[in-house]
């Protein structure tokens, strides 16, 4: 595990720069802790004052500073993707793995729900659905039905794994020892399917994300919790580019576009590690042969 | 051949069971919901100023008729399918009385138009540049084209168009950022509506091919270079193919199946983009109608755009997933 780790630093440029993104995107998010205004608070400080030494980021026309609210906001929205994120993994590796190795009817209901949702646009459902919740759109609730909705398009991709394993010898031996299919199924399939389901993590955390902010710019979301999509939203609603307070917007959207690119250059390469061509030929053109 | 009328009956059952769930799912969401959407917007109204208990019960009345919450369990679904099958959404809220469906059509050819030229072009041009740049794999513009890629593809929607309406609207103001046409031209058909029609959608269509490029590109970029392995590539290049040729017919033709499954596949998502990105340019479509009407409180309106939109994403998979099939040489002689 330490040597994979090692390298993939070693021969990848993108697991580099994704970590390191990644890492500036969680140091901020723990920073949060120290930060001496609460997330709620408004007028806490002057309004609409450009970075300065004591305001890095500026501040914003609610009178906070926006380095401190983004360090709330990017909490926030880190939690609420690693929060979907896991949900909906455990949703299609169960979907995926059932459908995988029970094959015949099982695997064709599951896989006609399952395409069903892949084909289905999302963002109209999720907007009724806040047309009906309103204020009761809270950010776990939000959260819950992302999950739910989020899971198909991995489900395949883990069933499409577990039908080769089915078929192989350790299978077969678990099933004439008496295994219980749960008991198969957790112990022997899923330590093969746990590569590829650390790779979707990533993208599904970035599609989260980005419906979110998606929804909260558009005000479809709980406004009042600090997300990074929420902030855009009251600069906004504030008219900050107008008003020429550019930092109210840009910081956001620096930070949230490092935290997208971190996560993405790090599921590619993770994806490109689980395949052995392209490793080999990745490790091949590094060594110049 | 009659292979592919069993594939087009199963694929149509599939396509019905799509929009059957879909249909079901708006259904729930609006029914079965802990919030009762009929009080949300009594309080809405009444929140305004003092209301007569009597308005407030006739109120109350209508909104459910227009909800359709009358009647037991069973006969609520059945009015609701029947609605839906009729295409009947009531008038709309917002811009009573006209009704939803007229305010859909209106607005349906301009997402069509816009998503349509823009998912094309995307897909065309983001298929051909990383089929380049598997096959040429160490030409420097094509790597410095596939960081480029790299860094666009993950950035959400909603950004990519942000940065570009700021550009374009107040540091460079060059081309237009609101509206599908000059406010000034009538209805008639001319060419200055044209070329106003199309300048007006430079940018929406420009932002939905910068986020959507990178895909197909780092896709068929990954494809060609495995298939480049392959022993009748290698063959081909022996046998002195030219370079050319090995990249159209050989290579990027058999890399380009999966890529066809994957413009079905990722057609939901295209369209979230399309929704959104008529939201930032002021674009006349469905999507502006959606966020319109849930700022409006219009409830027919939202129901209608979120029907007519599972309904046409799942034709557009449809028709896609037909016209593929017929493509493949190895269905059309079976």
């Amino acid at each position: 595990m330490l040597a994979t780790v090692r390298d993939l630093f070693r021969y990848n440029p993108e697991v580099r720069i994704g970590a390191m993104l990644l890492g500036l995107v969680a140091g901020m998010a723990a920073l949060s802790l120290a930060s001496p205004y609460a997330p709620l608070d408004t007028f806490v400080v002057a309004p609409d004052l450009p970075p300065s030494l004591a305001h890095p980021f500026g501040t914003t026309s609610r009178g906070q500073d926006v380095f401190w609210q983004l360090t709330f906001a990017i909490r926030n929205t880190l939690t609420f993707g690693i929060v979907v994120a896991v949900l909906s993994r455990l949703l299609s590796l169960a979907i995926g793995l059932l459908a995988g190795y029970k094959g015949g009817w099982v695997d064709r209901v599951l896989m006609a729900i399952n395409d069903t949702f892949i084909a289905i646009p999302l963002f109209p459902i999720l907007v009724l659905f806040y047309f009906v919740l309103r204020a009761a759109m809270s950010w776990a609730a939000l959260a819950l039905i992302m999950a739910l909705l989020g899971w198909a398009y991995d489900a395949r991709l883990i069933r499409a794994l577990a039908l080769s394993l089915k078929s192989r010898e350790f299978t077969y031996t678990g099933v004439f020892s008496g295994m219980t299919t749960r008991e198969l199924l957790l112990r022997e399939h899923l330590p093969y399917v746990m590569p590829i389901v650390f790779a979707t993590t990533m993208n599904n955390m970035n599609w989260s994300i980005g419906l979110e902010v998606t929804l909260s710019v558009l005000g479809f979301t709980d406004i009042n919790s600090p997300t990074v999509g929420g902030m855009i939203y009251w600069a906004n609603q504030h008219t900050a580019l107008v008003a020429g307070v550019w930092w109210w917007i840009a910081f956001p959207v620096i930070l949230v576009v490092a935290l997208f690119i971190g996560l993405f250059l790090l599921a590619v390469s993770m994806n490109e590690h689980i395949d052995p061509r392209s490793r080999l030929r990745r490790m091949g053109a590094e060594g110049g042969a | 051949m009659r292979f592919y009328v069993t594939y087009l009956a199963q694929r149509l059952g599939q396509f019905l069971l799509v929009v059957f769930i879909g249909i079901n799912l708006t259904y729930l969401i609006t029914h079965l919901t802990p919030i009762d959407p009929v009080e949300q917007s009594i309080a809405a109204v009444t929140s305004f100023g003092n209301t007569s208990p009597e308005a407030i019960g006739a109120m109350r009345q209508s909104l459910r008729e227009l909800y359709g919450l009358n009647g037991a369990p069973h006969q609520q679904y059945l009015a609701f399918w029947r609605r839906i099958v009729l295409a009947d959404f009531g008038p709309s809220l917002s811009a009573f009385p006209t009704p939803v469906s007229t305010l859909i059509a209106r607005a349906l050819p301009w997402t069509i138009g816009l998503l349509a030229t823009a998912t094309l072009m995307t897909w065309v041009l983001g298929n051909l540049l990383g089929g380049l740049a598997g096959y040429y794999q160490n030409k420097t513009s094509l790597k410095v084209l596939a960081i480029i890629a790299m860094g666009l593809h993950p950035v959400p929607y909603y950004i990519v168009a942000f940065v570009l309406l700021v550009t374009f609207g107040y540091l460079w103001p060059l081309l237009p950022i609101a509206g599908g046409k000059a406010m000034n031209l009538g209805d008639q058909l001319s060419l200055t509506m044209v070329l106003s029609i199309l300048k007006h959608s430079i940018l929406p269509a420009l932002s939905l091919l910068l986020v959507g490029l990178g895909g197909w590109f780092l896709g068929m970029r990954s494809l060609v270079s495995n298939v480049v392995s392959e022993d009748y590539v290698v063959y081909a290049e022996l046998a002195g193919v030219d370079r050319r040729r090995i990249l159209t017919s050989y290579v990027m033709r058999n890399a380009l199946l999966p890529q066809v499954t994957g413009l079905a596949l990722s057609l939901g998502a295209i369209f979230n983009d399309a929704i959104i990105t008529e939201q930032v340019f002021g674009y006349p479509g469905v999507g502006s109608l959606l966020v319109a009407g849930v700022y409006a409180g219009d409830y027919g309106l939202v129901l209608g755009v979120a029907t007519v939109s599972i309904i046409g994403v799942s034709t557009a998979v449809l028709i896609i997933d037909l016209v593929y099939r017929l493509l493949d040489p190895r269905v059309r002689t079976a």
